[in-house]
């Protein structure tokens, strides 16, 4: 019980990390799941990281509620975005939600009462593993019970072909910007977990970098379902922990085995699962016919 | 009448892909249309769908104006179709893609689902294997990109059906089936007709069309250029000129 009680003493910031990056995680799986390639999630994250972090420090907001507001202000700004931004497809959406992460990064920057280029520091660290924790638990649950409904299968189809989707009823807009919404809910609230679980939060901690880095935990660990985000979050924030006695070359094989992954497991980890599923329904498939 | 376009034009750049057609759909008939490579039949289509907006001209469905409603918002008054080379959702199962096809027809159970067990989605489930039956399909778990093209082209057609429309638009249905799919394709569109659908047929196979449409327009260079019987169509020098060319010589 020792070991165990020191195990969590020891890697408690990276327990929290790695659940914080599952929630970032699936907020792009989201909008992945949609079909659509969006960047913008870092931005919603520092939007509800500086929102909760202000209204609580400044204000006195109680952490609850200044978590809540941040997630909400994130969608305050996902919504005209994501109306301006959604007549693009692809790579171009990609870019433009690039855009809008930078302008938020630069006005972080530039405002007077976040702290500019220093950012905030002294937030207080209120946030416990298990109100992260919890909070994966709920969104997990949330999103795998909506990929199974009318709206997932609506996503779903959207992503598989626009215009048939069209074709079946589906308003794409409504749905592809429902997508983008619940992502950057979903990225604001980690966001201000974040923020309390670190003593401070500057600009740069929400930038390209970051954005690039939420998708990939998404694309490793796959979209076909909600465990591959999660799993992918965990797997590559554990892994420099896991490689740390290799050292100065620890990086080199952290890149590695993300290329290892891409290639042999396009669709992600979780595809070493979905691929024996997928043989079963279809041996079940193949009965049906009989 | 159910479908009425008046006037309807649409222009690409400086080619006026459809030139002031005019078209009156009967309820309860198969409507042929055809036509040469590029005459406009599918541009048509796609602005009776609302895949693409009418530059001039209106279209009337069931008696409303519907010249500026989007696709999604035409499915739920009752237009469905098909495309030409066939649009699945490939990463899905055949059974999820009638169950897409059901959208229009299902109220959202998201809400209902986020309780455990909260939502029961068999009776949709029930719905959707009925359409497979009725076209034929089995194996509702494989995915739609698996299925043989001929089986594709049925599980497209179950799909608009499952929308449960008044109009069914089929692009070229019979590409790339072979003679007794296309005599079963047959029999399936008077099945439907009998049970009071409206059904545009595009299509290039003039057996299918002559057999199975009351009426039949005929398009060339974006314009109708025909429309009558599939005996009038036949025997108009209008329309062998359209196919064959113009006489160099008398």
């Amino acid at each position: 019980m020792d070991a165990i009680a020191d195990f969590f003493r020891v890697y408690q910031t990276t327990i929290g990390v790695i659940g914080i990056n599952a929630l970032l995680a699936l907020s792009v799986w989201v909008t992945l799941y949609a079909g659509q390639l969006t960047l913008g999630n870092a931005a919603f994250m520092a939007v509800g990281a500086y929102g909760s972090a202000l209204l609580g420090m400044r204000i006195g907001v109680p952490f609850p509620l200044g978590l809540t507001i941040g997630a909400l202000l994130s969608a305050a700004l996902a919504l005209p975005l994501g109306l301006a931004v959604f007549r693009l497809r692809g790579v171009y959406l990609a870019i433009a939600t690039i855009g809008f992460g930078e302008v938020v990064r630069v006005v972080l920057l530039t405002l007077p009462f976040t702290g500019k280029a220093l950012g905030l520091n002294g937030i207080p660290p209120i946030t416990e593993l298990w109100h992260i924790y919890l909070s994966l638990a709920v969104v997990a649950y949330v999103l795998w019970r909506v990929q199974g409904s009318t709206v997932g299968r609506a996503w779903a189809a959207i992503r598989e072909d626009e215009i048939a989707a069209a074709s079946q009823g589906i308003a794409i807009r409504r749905y592809k910007l429902a997508a983008f919404v619940a992502g950057a809910v979903v990225a604001g609230w980690a966001g201000g977990l974040s923020a309390h679980l670190n003593f401070s939060i500057e600009p740069g901690d929400f930038g390209f970098t970051r954005a690039v880095q939420i998708l990939v935990f998404a694309v490793v660990g796959g979209t076909p379902s909600v465990a591959g985000p999660i799993f992918g979050a965990t797997l590559l924030t554990a892994l420099p922990e896991v490689l740390r006695p290799l050292k100065e070359y620890r990086d080199i094989f952290a890149g590695l085995i993300l290329m290892g992954v891409i290639i042999y497991l396009p669709r992600g980890l979780v595809t070493l699962a979905e691929l024996r599923k997928t043989r079963r329904l279809q041996e079940i498939g193949a009965a049906d016919v009989a | 009448m159910l479908l009425e376009c008046d006037r309807i034009s649409r222009r690409f750049g400086g080619v006026h892909a459809v030139a002031e057609i005019d078209l009156a759909i009967a309820p309860g008939q198969v409507f042929g249309l055809i036509g040469p490579n590029g005459a406009g039949k599918t541009t048509l289509v796609n602005l009776i769908s609302g895949h693409l907006r009418v530059d001039s001209g209106a279209i009337r469905f069931a008696g409303a104006d519907v010249t500026r409603l989007a696709p999604h918002a035409l499915t739920a008054r009752g237009i469905a179709r098909t495309f030409q080379g066939v649009r699945l959702f490939k990463g899905l199962t055949v059974l999820e893609n009638v169950l897409v096809g059901r959208h229009a027809r299902m109220r959202s159970d998201v809400i209902r689902r986020l309780w455990p067990g909260g939502a029961s989605d068999r009776t949709d489930r029930e719905q959707a294997r009925q359409f497979l039956e009725r076209l034929g399909l089995g194996r509702p778990q494989a995915l739609a990109g698996e299925l043989a093209y001929g089986d594709q082209r049925r599980l497209e057609i179950a799909r608009a059906l499952a929308s449960e429309p008044r109009l069914l638009i089929l692009d070229e249905p019979a590409a790339g089936m072979n003679p007794s799919e296309s005599a079963r394709l047959r029999e399936l569109m008077r099945g439907l007709v009998a049970e009071g659908l409206t059904i545009v047929l595009i299509e290039h196979d003039v057996r299918l069309v002559m057999g199975t449409c009351e009426r039949v327009a005929v398009l060339n260079f974006g314009r109708k250029i025909a429309e009558g019987t599939p005996a009038e169509i036949q025997t108009s020098p209008v329309v062998r000129e359209a196919y064959l060319g113009t006489e160099e010589v008398a």
